[in-house]
């Protein structure tokens, strides 16, 4: 099996370094802070968010929204990349499952915590009603939860065998480990048939999956009243945000593991470029559907629309919404025309950039609409008339990050984050074929 | 209907010696002491049960002689509403100088104690040159209910009645409702309810029903106006519509065609006919159950201002 060490010495599994403790230290008391602050939100009540009456949605849903539209990652890297048999792909996949995988599972789980009465879930299929939008989040979360599991899990399956293979000598309990989840694989001719049938029905399903994901969450918001919201661009317009914040946290995270895993010669600076006209394609996009969506209605806008348009592009929202739209999208946008920004540093930057604006961004399409409700906010305090999340908000949602950074991590450290199996394959194809030339 | 009366009867029996219902006995079953019918075994059976009367009195009493208290007078089936009947009112902007004799009433009949009544009376001015007057409004009770729509778990219903009530039972705090309604008439219970009630709690308890809004309310659910079927069932009339001094608020049912202030009933259609009545957005389809007169020759509107209070429509208490 001497054709694997190498790979394994340098993809696969390696203890943690003190960085990499104090990381996962740093992730695990920020977990547990949030959880002591979801503890007293549970006993206290939502009373101790700063949402009210009118600001009824707050941090938790504009994260909720950011997850499930990074976890579009896996429908697009995976899926769509290896559907137009994408070569480059390769270093991304794994990766681009796990980013989706932690993020998705993350989605799922602040719904529940937005939810005042969390102790009442079961009501949610008990009394389910079709037409609600809820209802369509209650049963796709859980299907894509399943699916982008298995399309980590199944690929995964020769390289579980691999490592299990590989400790059997020094390390018998991690190989028993692997050797569960590898399901006695043993590169059998009806096992290869049967796991890359299994794959390729998932990567069919996972795409129009993702469709429905995104385009249900948008519905939350466009199948109500509110102006702002109830907008028949805003599937496609969730869509396309979707793209770009999962292509920008897939970059960050592969960018960081190549740097930490000294991955230089597995990912290159080619795959960077090529990932980064992806990126620059799916900005470009969401620079046009933001054109539909605050640039084309000012023509005809009515009185709440443009009263909503005009807190965003010049009234209390401005400055928030012209440095999300500027420097989170615009400007990334245009810079990644340019080769030179598609270089690995350049390109991890602009994709935190990306990625933090994208998440502001939310925040933006959630509040300000609740803001401005057709009737004029009277009769309630003050405070009511705006928002800022509290402290309790604060720390569940950094918990909430942090655990699907935690998730991220963890199956980073177990798991190859290039496949082995496949790598080695491609490998021994290069030698026969050269030595067929040769001959 | 058969199903919840005997729900009712087990519940009643399971309280059995715990009887929570001891004061509501005290109050109503002490007067059904029964008298002793002939073709009954009235024997004393020799024990006793402990009940509080009307005074807060402990008394000892024979449990034959304990008649259950028929709680189900409720004969229509709560989800589907009072057979027959469509609710609708009538606000006359004319006639409303934002006295808040309504909210206040409203807030006391049901218990609001939170920050937002569920009946607002706002001061409202379209345009600079337009001029300003009081507009109160509470749940429109929709015959298309954007609420209801969007309810995940069939919370918040609509009855053939035309009442769109809520089931506080049920709901999941998912605030979806909230977001869907154009009217921002909903109120969410952020908090453990800050409620006093008179009464036993397990009576509010027995009592508690989505006919009564606010007996008691739930934490984590929402709340809002329930066009006071509770009201309609004694035969009278909402608690807004019975505390307006100047009459504002006309209740009734559609299918009559009749609406009453409690000083004057009228045609409905008629009254809508000769002052032009309208609803309120009516563009947006949600088809309410509440229409407006237009303040035209209406009270003066700068008598309001005194009682008008941008940041408040709960009174409270004043601290001690
Ligand atoms: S006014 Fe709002 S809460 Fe009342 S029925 Fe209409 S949509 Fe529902
Ligand atoms: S908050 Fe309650 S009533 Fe409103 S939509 Fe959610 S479950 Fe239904």
């Amino acid at each position: 099996m001497s054709k694997y060490d190498q790979l394994i010495k340098d993809l696969g599994p390696r203890k943690f370094s003190l960085k990499g403790k104090l990381w996962v230290a740093l992730l695990l008391a920020v977990t547990v802070a949030g959880i002591i602050a979801y503890v007293d939100q549970l006993i206290r009540g939502q009373v101790v968010t700063n949402m009210r009456d009118y600001v009824l949605w707050g941090l938790y849903i504009s994260n909720f929204v950011f997850f499930v539209a990074t976890s579009f990652v896996a429908a697009l890297v995976v899926a769509a990349l290896r559907l137009t048999k994408n070569e480059w792909r390769r270093p991304f996949v794994r990766m681009a499952q796990i980013v989706a995988l932690a993020c998705i599972i993350m989605a799922g789980i602040t719904i529940i915590i937005d939810m005042a009465r969390p102790d009442r879930m079961m009501n949610l299929f008990i009394h389910a009603r079709l037409q609600s939008p809820i209802t369509w989040d209650v049963i796709i979360i859980p299907t894509f939860i399943v699916v982008s599991l298995l399309l980590l899990y199944f690929p995964l399956i020769p390289d579980l065998a691999i490592l299990r293979d590989h400790y059997s000598g020094t390390n018998k309990k991690l190989s028993k480990i692997y050797g569960f989840f590898a399901m006695k694989w043993r590169w059998s001719q009806q096992q290869i048939n049967l796991q890359g049938k299994s794959i390729h029905l998932l990567v069919l399903m996972i795409i129009p999956l993702g469709l429905i994901l995104e385009s249900i969450d948008a519905y939350l918001f466009s199948t109500t009243y509110r102006v702002g919201w109830n907008s028949t661009n805003f599937g496609p317009y969730f869509i396309s945000g979707a793209m770009v914040s999962g292509l920008g946290a897939l970059i960050t995270v592969v960018y960081i593991v190549r740097k930490n895993k000294q991955l230089e010669n597995y990912i290159t600076e080619y795959h960077f470029d090529k990932i980064g006209k992806l990126f620059n394609l799916t900005c470009l996009i969401y620079v046009y559907f933001n054109i539909n969506e605050y640039l084309v209605p000012l023509f005809t806008a009515k009185k709440g629309e443009s009263e909503h348009l005009e807190t965003l592009l010049r009234g209390e929202f401005a400055i928030p919404f012209w440095i999300v739209t500027l420097v989170g999208l615009v400007f990334p946008a245009i810079l990644l025309i340019f080769k030179r920004f598609r270089k690995p540093r350049p390109l991890y930057l602009i994709a935190i950039v990306v990625v933090l604006g994208a998440y502001w961004k939310r925040y933006l399409i959630v509040t300000p609409t609740l803001l401005h409700p057709y009737l004029p906010i009277q009769g309630v305090p003050e405070n009511w008339h705006y928002y800022f999340p509290s402290v309790h908000e604060w720390l569940i949602t950094g918990a909430t990050l942090a655990m699907a950074l935690l998730i991220i991590t963890l199956l980073i450290r177990y798991v190859p984050v290039i496949s082995i199996d496949r790598l080695a394959e491609e490998e021994a194809e290069r030698l026969t074929s050269e030595k067929k030339a040769a001959a | 209907m058969d199903d919840q009366i005997k729900d009712t009867r087990r519940k009643f029996l399971n309280n059995g010696w715990k009887i929570g219902l001891a004061s509501m006995i005290g109050g109503a079953a002490l007067a059904h002491l029964k008298e002793g019918f002939a073709f009954e075994d009235t024997t004393p059976s020799g024990e006793t049960m402990e009940l509080m009367d009307v005074d807060g009195n402990i008394i000892e009493v024979d449990p034959m002689d304990v008649e259950e208290l028929d709680l189900d007078h409720v004969t229509h089936n709560v989800r589907r509403g009072m057979p027959g009947r469509k609710f609708t009112m009538v606000v006359d902007l004319a006639k409303c100088q934002n006295a808040l004799a309504c909210q206040r009433s409203c807030n006391k009949h049901h218990f609001v104690t939170g920050d937002n009544a569920w009946l607002k009376i706002y001061k409202m001015q379209e345009t600079e040159d337009t001029s300003p007057y009081w507009m109160p409004t509470m749940c429109m009770h929709c015959d298309q209910p954007a609420c209801v729509t969007v309810c995940p778990v069939d919370a918040t219903f609509k009855r053939e009645d035309g009442l769109v009530l809520i089931d506080n039972d049920r709901c999941v705090g998912c605030r979806f409702c909230m977001a869907a309604c154009p009217y921002s008439t909903r109120v969410f219970n952020w908090s453990e309810p800050n409620q006093e009630f008179e009464m036993n709690m397990d009576m509010v308890e027995e009592l508690h029903s989505p006919e009564h809004a606010g007996m008691p309310s739930v934490k984590g659910t929402v709340d809002k106006c329930d066009f006071c079927p509770h009201q309609a069932e004694k035969g009278e009339l909402p608690h807004c519509v019975t505390a307006c001094p100047n009459g504002v608020f006309y209740f009734g049912d559609k299918y009559e065609d009749t609406v009453t202030n409690g000083n004057e009933t009228v045609r409905l259609s008629k009254l809508l006919e000769e002052n032009a009545g309208y609803r309120l957005f009516e563009d947006l389809g949600t088809e309410p159950s509440v229409y407006y007169l237009p303040p035209k020759d209406r009270l003066p509107f700068e008598e309001g201002l005194e009682n008008y209070n941008e940041f408040q429509s709960v009174e409270k208490p004043d601290a001690p």
